[in-house]
């Protein structure tokens, strides 16, 4: 009895040990990644970073021109996407709670939400690179908008959901419409979640690359012209990491860091608005 | 001429209807707009399958079935096939889902059973940050970092470990690249990690706690009660968050475009370079000439769509029957 005991215990202590070598496994990529994007992009940040242009190989630069376009792109892609998931949620979560097509809409939302990014950009490429006859910033900001419309649409029904119905009773007792009541009562009372919804999508496009390399494509030089090819940071890190020249590494090391920190940043401040929410 | 103003009863119900009217349309219109919405996410699924099988005509007919089974890639001679790079997709997603699973499932132990209370949360947002770096830099430090690593370490070790055992010995053969398939492999184990872990970790949680507490009433200890009573009622949802992972692994692009090496060769050792379908999209499309080499790439793109279509969608299926014996 007692041998048995001991081998129970010995099991367990085995198996106690192994998940929480499993934890510190898991910790360890993140602080490794991140040690190795200080490690490797900081010595690299400067103003310069932010107020020169890509360089041409084996001069100094900067990374102003991809920097702008990223902002546009996503500004641009949040713009498209936005309006589009959150009516979409609001159906889902309002008018049609209880549809059949509401059930196939989140079924086929979930698929869109993990679908792989790169086949996106084929799409894009197909219905608007092609035709068109060039790459374009817009048809890059619209597929990212095609990826942000399902992080969206997701939070945005989720969010809908835990309004309370007795503050939609007590609105229709007032006489307003469903349309009044969606507007002024329910969205205002999942204003932070749905935010939150926004800024899970601005980090998740933010370091999107593959939808981008066939859409945007790239441009060594200013461009803010959304009918013409436009730089963005990810595919310009993309191109600079991939590159046989030093200077061109160590600024794809510091784009590297920037996105990073900016993600990181924005996927924390989310965190913390949803935590903030559910304590109040 | 006396202005007429409009009062009594009869002016007050007629601007009542026309309030009510105005309300009943802003009502329709608003829901039509919500409706056609819903509508739009099930038609872009729609456009992006139309148009992805119209750009892959060309090679489909070209080719037919011989694309999905003949293993040469060559641009020069415009003859295409996909078997390398299907099999270099699924041989490193095995590779990431044989460490990530039992990886991220012991986390959600640790997370939902051995975890100090005021660690849970930290650890836990820790893990899901892991998703949330952006693919490119997996990539980048894979290529930089833990390639060289991997090429000076781990990969000798396999290879002086395993070179007289037969069969192993040319699974690990062939020089330490450091980039190859089981770079991949290991880098996409890291990424789908988290996917696997807060997904388990929620329906470890879900467990009803008299189960749990049954079990450790009759002297089970914490290991016998994970294995007999925490998994067993989670089966299904645990392999629905496995399915949720693999379809990721399928899928990511750009962290394996990075050490994957692009060869379009299928080898026996996975210390070799190889492709998988969304690394050669992403490596060649953009420098494809002729319209047959860029609708061969595009069918490997709808090859990637339905194996991934397939895997995520019998993903939600498995979490909807959870969700449903459970509410």
């Amino acid at each position: 009895m007692n041998r048995l005991y001991a081998a129970r215990r010995r099991r367990n202590r085995i198996a106690m040990g192994l998940s929480v070598l499993a934890t510190v496994f898991g910790l360890g990529w993140l602080v490794l990644i991140l040690g190795a994007l200080i490690w490797h992009g900081f010595n690299g940040l400067s103003i310069a970073v932010f107020t020169e242009m890509t360089p041409p190989p084996g001069s100094a630069g900067g990374l102003l021109n991809p920097i702008v376009g990223s902002l546009i792109l996503t500004a641009l892609a949040i713009l498209i996407g936005t309006p589009i998931g959150i009516l979409a949620g609001t159906y889902m979560a309002e008018y049609g709670r209880y549809d059949r097509l509401t059930t196939v809409v989140r079924f086929i939302n979930d698929i869109l939400l993990s679908a792989p990014s790169i086949v996106i950009g084929l799409f894009i490429y197909e219905i608007m690179v092609a035709p068109m006859g060039h790459f374009s910033g817009l048809a890059g900001a619209v597929a990212l908008a095609v990826i942000v419309i399902p992080v969206v649409v997701r939070t945005t029904e989720d969010m809908l959901l835990l309004v309370p119905n007795p503050l939609r009773e007590a609105a229709t007792a007032l006489g307003m419409s469903r349309a009044v009541v969606i507007r002024k009562v329910c969205y205002r009372a999942a204003q932070t979640g749905m935010l939150t919804g926004v800024l899970l999508a601005v980090a998740r496009i933010s370091g999107e690359t593959a939808p981008l390399l066939f859409t945007a494509l790239n441009n060594q030089f200013w461009s803010v012209d959304l009918n013409g090819p436009m730089p963005s940071l990810p595919v310009v890190i993309f191109q600079f990491a991939l590159s046989p020249y030093g200077d061109w590494q160590s600024l794809a090391w510091t784009g590297a860091l920037i996105i990073t920190f900016t993600v990181l940043a924005l996927s924390i401040t989310a965190r913390a608005l949803a935590a903030s929410r559910k304590e109040s | 001429m006396t202005l007429s103003v409009p009062t009594g009863a009869g002016f007050v119900a007629s601007t009542r209807a026309r309030a009510l009217d105005r309300m009943r349309m802003g009502d329709l219109g608003f829901r039509l707009l919500t409706r056609a919405a819903a509508l739009g996410v099930l038609l872009i699924l729609g456009a992006v399958i139309l148009s992805l099988i119209s750009g892959s005509l060309p090679a489909l007919q070209a080719f037919g079935l011989d694309f999905l089974i003949a293993e040469r890639w060559n641009p020069v001679t415009e003859k295409f096939g996909a078997l390398a790079p299907i099999y270099g997709t699924l041989v490193t997603s095995f590779i990431a889902m044989l460490i990530a699973v039992p990886v991220g499932l012991l986390i959600s132990v640790f997370l939902t059973e051995l975890c100090p209370l005021w660690l849970r949360r930290p650890i836990g947002i820790a893990i899901e940050l892991l998703a949330g770096i952006p693919s490119i830099i997996y990539g980048i430090w894979g290529l930089f970092v833990f390639a060289p690593f991997l090429q000076q370490t781990l990969q000798p070790f396999l290879i002086a470990l395993f070179g007289n055992v037969p069969f192993l010995s040319s699974l690990f053969a062939g020089p330490p690249y450091g980039i190859g398939v089981l770079t991949a492999g290991l880098i996409l184990a890291i990424m789908v990690l988290p996917f696997i872990t807060s997904i388990s970790r929620d329906v470890f949680e879900a467990v009803p706690p008299v189960l749990k507490e049954a079990a450790y009433g009759i002297g089970c200890t914490t290991w016998e009660v994970v294995r007999n009573v925490v998994i067993p009622y989670t089966r299904v949802g645990v392999i629905g968050g496995v399915m949720l992972g693999l379809g990721r692994a399928l899928g990511e692009t750009m962290a394996v475009t990075f050490v994957i090496g692009n060869a379009h060769r299928i080898s026996a050792s996975i210390l070799a370079p190889g492709t998988t379908i969304s690394a050669t999209i992403a490596n060649e499309f953009t420098e494809a000439v002729g319209d047959l080499y860029t609708s061969s790439l595009i069918a490997l793109g709808l090859i990637l769509f339905v194996i991934t279509f397939i895997v995520l969608a019998a993903a939600r299926y498995l979490l909807l029957r959870i969700e449903r014996r459970v509410g």
